[in-house]
């Protein structure tokens, strides 16, 4: 038992932590959380110009296999790519969508000039890829979904809305599901495309998140034309294909995600209470422990995951944790550090506010971890279904032709 | 990256898995819970014959030598099957505390008796309810010999040796004593679970042997539960990942409103919970395990994460399941309770969860862990 790098790894992290040091700034204590949540031009072409570094030196696409312009190496090389990352503060969350979801799609059911096309431009940062899957009436539920597709001669017509579509409004090109047939089962009239968000008859409006930044969108379709050549699988296999892109999303062992103890240990220390400083407080004191459990349990979860790749294993739904524990984490996390605020927890002014409003940030932030790439509720049915073996739901929509589901209000 | 017990190890584990589902069923448990027997011999005379009471001690002092880790997994698969034997008596911390304080006479004398089986150790640290600190412990150690009442004492009426905490004149001492002397009193105390019996002990004019030197007692005890900490939490893991399993069998098993209770979300989305729970737990375990196996100083922050998270994973297992099982699960005759029984009596056994949260924030106070 050891957490000693093979010769190969020590080698690969050697020249990842060499590139890093050359490119990018230390992560420090303060405004360590890059702020992708606005994304304007100045953050958007600071991406653009790390992406395209980092595919120079090699660091884009690492396991992509080579035939997709990609590095060809194992899941373990990733990891040991993102832990060093980690460690920089770099632009984050612009590429992830696209080259961690929409390409391996495109690629995994689309040609050999479809890779040819999009692939390396993707990687080397010069076109940023959406994920055009949830609507208003289906999220969880995607297959719910009713943006309709017709074919019409050579290309497909597409009619509907797409909801919660991030970065669209910066993305060059999107990945879409479509219903085909609706009097088909739900899951089997599906089919698959993707388009160039400036086609005619798409329209992106931007909408205003809780945290008042606009990382997400509505997306119209008003007749917009799909050539045939851009669907991906079979007319009705969309449910197939779909599966290949929510399958992809981004195994991020290696990152961080958002603040953690030792931010809140940073705040404790500085804040008095009633009876002294924060970090002496039998409450507090209690809650840092829990967070640090659960945070340290993850992380060596992490380091057992990472043998299981190192020693080519594929991670299962056993990664899902993951997200379960870190939700709920930072939202309380942050719940808390405004509590020890008292009634100075309520500014959020970044020159008042301790940290910059790091916690404030987070607070307002964190539902979406909650939501996003399938909620708390959604990760507990699949815990339980796939790694525990226990029932899938009752479903009263199987079986059924699509325009026949029952549809309630919410959403739609 | 390496992060993983052995081939080797893993061997050992699902040998010891065998052998205990054979020869610690359910109904060997129960026969000590609900007889007079402080422990099941046969169990541990077969135990010893296997080498597992030899597993951490040197093969120079008659054991087998496979370290820290070895007992990890074997901790890992007793509390699977509650084993009804003096295993974290002996082995986490009498055999420990030897390794960790003993001379080499000490050594000598004890070890290759507790890896051939024919001697059983025990801690006996409190004295009644609440915490015995350094400070308030009144047993004493002094010229020589020991006065004063241990209780409870985990295995006390079975155990040939004990490792005794007592004021000396320098602070708290680690003593060694032989309970075969006839200043020894003990007395059966009964717990919430009989399957491993504890006593009341009391000495008087016992003689015995200081551990390490004199004014090391406090540090050698902060050692050995941290040590026997990340032991117990393999324990622990064990019977987490046991009730689990219990408890979805059973959700697939039971139907209700025509539908096996398992498809029920509350009744998933709970085992859920309790998957991540154990998950967690046996990752900080296995930290701890790499901790112990290497004496990394970073042993004390890990022994507190591991001793926190396995608490808590064991505790919600165990009541979960009975509610999973519903009415069956409040039955003598299910074996729910005695997984319950066992999870509270290991989570209070070497420092509740609170304290260990104190200890764990106290760590990261003074430095954060590295890696
Ligand atoms: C920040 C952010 C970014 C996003 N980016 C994208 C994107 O780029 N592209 C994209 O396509 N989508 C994106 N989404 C959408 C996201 O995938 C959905 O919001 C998510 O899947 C939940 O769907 P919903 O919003 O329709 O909620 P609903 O599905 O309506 O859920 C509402 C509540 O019902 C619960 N629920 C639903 N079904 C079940 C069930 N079977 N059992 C138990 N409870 C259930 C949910 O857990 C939730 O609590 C994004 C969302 C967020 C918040």
């Amino acid at each position: 038992m050891d957490f000693e790098d093979t010769k190969q790894e020590a080698e690969y992290r050697a020249n990842a932590r060499a590139f890093l040091n050359k490119n990018a700034k230390p992560r420090t204590g303060k405004g360590m959380l890059y702020r992708a949540a606005h994304a304007t031009e100045d953050v958007l072409g600071e991406a653009r110009d790390w992406q395209k570094k980092k595919h120079a030196a090699g660091f884009a696409g690492i396991t992509w296999p080579k035939e997709w312009g990609g590095q060809g190496l194992s899941a373990i090389n990733q990891v040991i790519y993102d832990q060093e990352e980690a460690q920089f503060s770099v632009p984050r969350g612009i590429y992830e969508i696209g080259l961690g979801m929409c390409i391996p799609t495109v690629c995994t059911w689309g040609t050999q000039a479809h890779r040819d096309r999009y692939a390396v431009t993707a990687l080397e940062g010069k076109e940023v890829w959406c994920q055009l899957f949830s609507e208003p009436a289906g999220g969880s539920d995607l297959a719910a979904l009713r943006t309709s597709a017709v074919r019409d001669g050579d290309d497909w017509v597409i009619n509907g809305q797409k909801i919660w579509t991030s970065g669209a409004h910066y993305c060059q090109y999107g990945v879409i599901v479509t219903r085909s047939d609706f009097d088909a089962p739900k899951h089997k009239g599906l089919t698959y495309f993707f388009l160039d968000m400036s086609s005619p008859g798409v329209e992106i409006r931007g909408i205003k998140q809780i945290s008042g930044a606009s990382h997400f969108n509505e997306v119209f379709f008003n007749n917009v034309r799909i050539p045939d050549s851009q669907r991906l699988g079979k007319v009705g296999d969309g449910w197939k294909v779909s599966l290949t892109t929510l399958m992809n999303e981004r195994f991020t062992i290696g990152g961080r995600a958002g603040v953690d103890v030792d931010e809140f240990l940073e705040l404790a220390r500085g804040i008095e209470l009633e009876d002294g400083p924060a970090l002496k407080n039998p409450t507090v004191r209690d809650k840092i422990a829990d967070w640090y459990v659960a945070s340290r349990g993850l992380k060596y979860s992490h380091f057992r995951t990472m043998t299981a790749l190192s020693r080519g294993d594929t991670p299962g739904p056993e990664s899902s944790i993951g997200k379960l524990v870190t939700g709920p984490k930072l939202q309380n996390m942050s719940a808390m550090a405004l509590d020890v605020l008292e009634q100075g927890g309520v500014i959020t002014d970044p020159e008042v506010a301790p940290m910059a409003a790091l916690f404030h940030q987070t607070l307002m932030t964190s539902p979406s971890s909650r939501i996003a790439g399938g909620s708390d509720e959604i990760m507990r049915n699949i815990i339980a279904e796939r790694v525990l073996g226990l029932p899938a739901d009752v479903r009263v929509d199987k079986d059924v032709p699509f325009n026949k589901v029952p549809t309630g209000k919410g959403g739609t | 990256m390496n992060f993983d017990f052995s081939d080797d190890l893993k061997l050992l584990k699902d040998e010891a898995r065998k052998f205990l589902e054979d020869k610690s069923q359910p109904a060997v448990v129960r026969r000590v819970l609900e007889g007079p027997d402080g422990y099941d011999k046969g169990l541990w005379a077969e135990m010893a014959t296997m080498g597992w009471t030899g597993a951490s001690i040197p093969e120079e002092l008659g054991g087998v030598g496979m370290g820290a880790l070895g007992l990890c997994v074997l901790a890992e698969e007793i509390g699977r099957s509650l084993a009804p034997v003096p295993f974290a008596s002996t082995m986490y911390f009498a055999a420990e505390a030897l390794m960790a304080g003993g001379s080499d006479a000490q050594k000598k004398a004890w070890l290759p008796k507790i890896a051939k089986g024919a001697c059983i150790g025990t801690f006996a640290l409190a004295e009644g309810p609440g915490k015995a600190t350094p400070k308030r412990v009144r047993t004493t150690f002094r010229n020589g010999v020991l006065n004063g009442e241990k209780l409870p004492v985990p295995d006390g009426s079975a155990a040939n040796i004990a490792i005794v905490v007592a004021q000396t004149d320098r602070g708290i001492g680690l003593v060694l004593a032989d309970l075969s002397h006839a200043g020894v009193r003990r007395d059966h105390v009964e717990t919430l679970d009989e399957s491993r019996k504890q006593a009341r002990l009391t000495f008087a004019n016992v003689p015995g042997e200081l551990l390490g030197a004199a004014g090391d007692g406090e540090r050698l005890l902060a050692t050995i539960e941290q040590r026997a900490a990340i032991l117990m939490a393999f324990e622990q893991v064990g019977g987490a990942q046991r009730c689990l399993e219990m408890a979805r069998d059973y959700a697939l098993e039971r139907y209700a409103f025509g539908r096996p209770i398992g498809s029920f979300q509350a009744i998933k989305h709970k085992l859920a919970d309790v998957y991540v729970a154990t998950e967690l737990a046996r990752s900080n375990a296995y930290y701890g395990a790499w901790a112990l196996s290497k004496n990394a100083p970073q042993l004390a922050l890990a022994a507190a994460t591991a001793r926190v998270a396995a608490n808590e994973a064991f505790w919600l297992a165990a009541k979960e399941n009975i509610q999973v099982h519903g009415g069956m699960g409040f039955t003598w005759a299910f074996d729910c309770h005695l997984y319950y029984r066992r999870a509270k009596v290991l989570a209070v056994a070497n420092g509740s969860t609170r304290l260990w949260k104190e200890r764990l924030v106290t760590e990261l106070e003074s430095a954060n862990a590295p890696g």
